[in-house]
């Protein structure tokens, strides 16, 4: 008979499906461009910003690197910030100046790199009355890639912020957080912030489960 | 916004899932982290919250790939291959439906090709077949798809690995803590248990949340079979206490 209390999951709670690998051909279905094919009405992509959003208007580009340091060339992002004001905009809305929500993926073409065009985000502040430092949430999928990867951007120019950001202290190794420290340089179009994910290795980027 | 920070999900089982160093799947390799992950253990509004599209617009044929891409449009003609309907629900690991989500799905054609730049496999393309769909969850979590059943196909990984025909499928759930993309298998199919993607799972029940199975009582007769595949997403969590901080 089976022991009472024995069960690893509650009665009727089900387990979540299992992830599978996005696969490298992951573009037909979420970057259809890239695998060319035709857009369809709306495309979910990497403008998170238009003409008209508030805030200082950045690039973010980078590179997937592999731990033979070759560059992930398959490799598909989300991203995931707060605008320029800290406010999250949960309505996916191409119609409106900002979107919390944007995808990109790295390009042969690019010789690897990905872009999001957006605003700076602003600080997001908490319950508790405590900040989180200006940062952008990353998901990070791939061929090889068996369970995304989540990981944030903060940004180099924000010492105080990241400083008393209590997510990027949990990171119990000083060092460790300098992984997740976007480079600023001057962009074409303005300032642009350069993020290299390092999968495995040396300088092994920091990623999150929660 | 504080409503959003007071949810919990349930956690995710990382044994359950894949893990990420998976020799059997070579490309894993140098793909992993060899770092543990960081545990948030209080997640953050950019964990708990996440997009909602139901402003995003759809072509009335977005879920339907039988219909949806023409290599020439001047010319017609339905894509090749067995018709089917892959319908089911979205919800969540306490059975509650997840309401207005977006499922993508993308997929070979019938040869098992893929409408890829990057796919030279010997079988060809269908000028009737894209091989791409996405709809939102209805109030009861149910989504649906009309297509063809993909072919398996050979991938370099061992000297002679074999994908068993599958669907990729992706989905949102309420929040980024819910993310999830997988793949759907067919039901009997004999390629399951050979496949080194499937083999990443170290639970048969873990590989069972992923078969589809054949739905007789939703097939159409004289027009298609038709495939129930349920996606189960973490919990949302009931906060019964508050904390105090
Ligand atoms: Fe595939």
């Amino acid at each position: 008979m089976q022991q009472p209390n024995a069960q690893p999951m509650a009665d009727g709670v089900l387990r979540e499906t299992a992830s599978q690998t996005a696969g490298p051909y992951v573009h037909i279905g979420l970057a259809l461009d890239i695998a060319g094919l035709p857009p369809r009405e709306q495309e979910v992509w990497n403008r998170m910003a238009g003409d008209e959003a508030q805030g200082e208007r950045i690039e973010v580009v980078g590179r997937v690197i592999d731990g033979n340091g070759d560059t992930v060339r398959d490799a598909l992002l989300e991203a995931w910030q707060a605008d320029a004001n800290g406010e999250y905009q949960p309505r996916f809305d191409l119609d409106a100046p900002f979107n919390s929500f944007g995808r990109t993926a790295a390009t042969v073409e690019n010789d690897g790199e990905w872009q999001f065009l957006t605003v700076k985000p602003g600080a997001v502040a908490l319950a508790n009355g405590r900040q989180m430092a200006p940062h952008i949430s990353l998901m990070v999928f791939a061929r090889g890639i068996n369970i995304h990867l989540n990981t944030r951007l903060y940004f180099e120019d924000e010492d105080d912020a990241n400083a008393g950001c209590p997510i990027f202290n949990a990171i119990e190794s000083p060092t460790r957080r300098q992984t997740l420290l976007a480079r600023r340089e001057e962009g074409d179009n303005g300032p642009r912030y350069r993020f290299d994910i390092r999968l495995q290795g040396e300088g092994e980027t920091v990623f999150f489960d929660f | 916004m504080s409503d959003i920070e007071n949810r919990r999900f349930v956690p995710r089982d990382r044994n359950w899932h894949p893990a990420a160093h998976t020799p059997g799947y070579k490309t894993s390799a140098a793909r992993s982290p060899r770092q543990s992950l960081v545990s948030l253990q209080t997640p953050t509004l950019s964990e708990l919250s996440g997009p909602d599209f139901r402003h995003l617009h759809m072509g009335p044929h977005d879920n339907d790939l039988l219909l949806n891409f023409r290599e020439d449009p001047q010319r017609s003609g339905l894509p090749i291959g067995e018709r089917i309907i892959m319908h089911g629900r979205v919800i969540d690991q306490f059975g509650k439906p997840v309401p207005h989500t977006l499922v993508e799905m993308w997929q070979a054609n019938a040869g098992g090709r893929y409408r890829h730049k990057k796919d030279q496999y010997l079988a060809p393309l269908d000028p009737g077949f894209g091989g791409v769909g996405r709809c939102l969850t209805d109030e009861q979590g149910w989504y649906r798809f009309r297509t063809i059943k993909p072919g398996p196909y050979p991938w370099p990984n061992d000297v002679n690995s074999w994908r068993p025909a599958h669907i990729h499928v992706s989905v949102m759930g309420p929040a980024i803590s819910t993310r999830l993309i997988t793949q759907m298998y067919f039901e009997g199919d004999p390629l399951i248990p050979l496949c080194p993607i499937v083999q990443t799972l170290r639970d048969p029940e873990a590989v069972a949340t992923m078969v589809g199975r054949l739905d007789m009582a939703h097939s159409r007769t004289m027009d298609c079979l038709t495939w129930r595949f349920d996606l189960v997403v973490r919990g949302e969590l009931q906060t019964w206490f508050e904390n105090q901080r």
